[in-house]
């Protein structure tokens, strides 16, 4: 099983650590070949008018638009998220939408990074303890499709943020506004490894 | 297993000082005196943009104290980016990195490139929420400023010359002494740590993990999509530039082209073609006919 790991900007190091920890070797991706045979693909946290730029001069761009909507599982976090998206407010008129999970998102939800926090989120599909949550200058989720499941919402004490979804799935496709690459906690990659294994052996 | 995390958020902790620079790593950060530039810079890709009044090859040709900007021109660069904004206050300056944060500004970049407010003691930045960035000429000089609290450390090189000369020599001397350090006895870590002037727990963990616990960017007289290759094969994970775009001949082109290089920095070929008919780049200085050399700031 191979997954790519999107290595145009942003933390890519800590996206390969991740699924190293998992026992999964992750291949950087910065060309239109890099693509080929990958079983799943991470677009990593960054700056997402860069990774836009970046994206449409590498040419990667729109072979990953058609692997994705062939299905390609995928895992976005933060700027990855926003890449995701069906919709996106506040951002630039050329910035690439995927449109792989259905969502509108407003970039830089929160504010700037003064506004910028961590704190224990409740995900129950992850079971046990509160994952630890870092959110960098984070999208803010406004509205999902029917078809999208919230597998975790802001607690009550964050303002008017509180309820937001932030954790999200839809069929192969998972995305968080916070950054779980940059702790310990593997359980959202765990749990995205394990939909890749799924969608690998009903393709079979 | 560690202490459940609080569900109560907290804002301005390491995690999430260190957590935006990280989010930097493989991009551009490019100097703009004003809201038309900075829409350059970011059409051209840039992660972030730095806030100044003059570029540093204007604050070195006309000389005098340079301080932190009027905040008008900050407002109206943050009004015209969507891209985290940066801003310079002068080494020691806390009042100046108070304005800077009250003001919202993502990162304070407390810089040598300013006339230095204080001629022994660097801004406690724990003190703060945003985060703060620092040059750096050698390890101990980036571990002393992480140990203030910095959240990113950047190789001073020489600003406002577009000579990459002195950012190589800063770059060489961190990641030499960091590759020397993972080497060291435990006991000779003491020595390490009295040599370097930085604390022995600092000292300790870059001698097991082999690299600064933030991120190390490149800045000082990047002038060309060549030279962000190049200090990024050195171990840079990101790059700065002053002067180099908008005192070059074509700066949204030459912008553009640092962009590319810089995240496909190890592609010659793709280096050799946003290389191509740039046009001028800025004009260089070489060390020995400076006045001033600005990364001798700080202590």
């Amino acid at each position: 099983m191979t997954i790519g790991v999107l290595a145009l900007q942003g933390d890519v190091r800590e996206h390969v650590a991740a699924l190293a920890d998992l026992g999964e070797a992750a291949r950087p991706v910065r060309t239109p070949g890099e693509l080929d045979g990958l079983d799943g693909v991470v677009l990593p946290g960054g700056e997402s008018t860069t990774l836009s730029m970046l994206l449409a001069s590498s040419g990667v761009g729109d072979e990953l638009a058609g692997a994705l909507a062939a299905g390609l599982p995928a895992f976005g976090t933060c700027a990855g998220l926003i890449l995701l998206a069906t919709d996106v407010l506040d951002g630039r008129p050329d910035q690439r939408s995927f449109g792989a999970i259905t969502m509108t998102v407003r970039r830089n939800g929160y504010g700037r990074q003064a506004e910028s926090f961590e704190c224990g989120l409740d995900v129950p599909a992850l079971g046990g303890e509160p994952v630890p949550a870092v959110f960098i200058r984070a999208p803010v989720v406004e509205a999902v499709g029917p078809d999208v499941e919230v597998l975790a919402t802001l607690p009550a004490g964050t303002g008017a943020a509180a309820g937001r979804p932030v954790v999200c799935r839809q069929g192969p496709v998972v995305v968080a506004a916070y950054h779980p690459e940059l702790t310990g906690d593997r359980r959202l990659h765990q749990l995205f490894v394990e939909l890749v294994k799924e969608h690998r052996e009903t393709r079979r | 297993m560690p202490d459940a995390p609080s569900p109560v958020p907290a804002t301005g902790t390491f995690t999430v000082k260190r957590g935006l620079a990280d989010m930097l790593r493989g991009g551009v950060i490019m100097d703009v005196v004003d809201a038309e530039q900075a829409k350059i810079a970011e059409d051209a890709g840039a992660v972030a943009v730095m806030a100044l009044e003059r570029v540093p090859a204007d604050i070195r040709r006309d000389g005098g104290v340079a301080r932190m900007s009027d905040p008008a021109l900050i407002e109206g660069i943050q009004a015209a980016v969507t891209v985290p904004v940066m801003a310079k206050a002068r080494i020691g300056h806390f009042a100046e990195a108070q304005v800077l944060a009250a003001l919202g500004v993502d990162f304070v970049d407390e810089s040598e490139v300013l006339t230095p407010a204080d001629e022994a003691h660097h801004i406690d930045k724990w003190a703060f929420t945003v985060p703060f960035v620092c040059g750096a000429t050698n390890l101990g000089e980036a571990l002393r400023r992480i140990s203030e609290g910095a959240a990113m450390i950047r190789s001073k090189g020489e600003a406002g010359t577009g000579n990459v000369v002195e950012a190589v020599r800063h770059l060489r001397s961190i990641l030499g002494d960091l590759r020397r350090l993972t080497q060291a006895d435990p006991a000779e870590l003491y020595g390490w740590a009295k040599e370097l002037r930085a604390p022995i727990e600092l000292v300790r963990e870059v001698a097991t993990t082999g690299r600064l616990p933030v991120p190390l960017f490149c800045a000082g007289g990047i002038a060309t999509p060549a030279d962000a290759s190049l200090v990024m094969q050195l171990g840079a994970e990101a790059v700065f530039v002053g002067s180099g775009i908008f005192k070059s001949d074509d700066p949204a082109r030459r912008a553009r082209a640092i962009v590319e290089a810089t995240a496909h920095y190890e592609d010659a070929a793709l280096v050799a073609k946003v290389s191509t008919g740039l046009g001028e780049a800025m004009p260089g200085a070489e060390m020995a006919t400076l006045d001033v050399k600005l990364a001798e700031r700080g202590w």
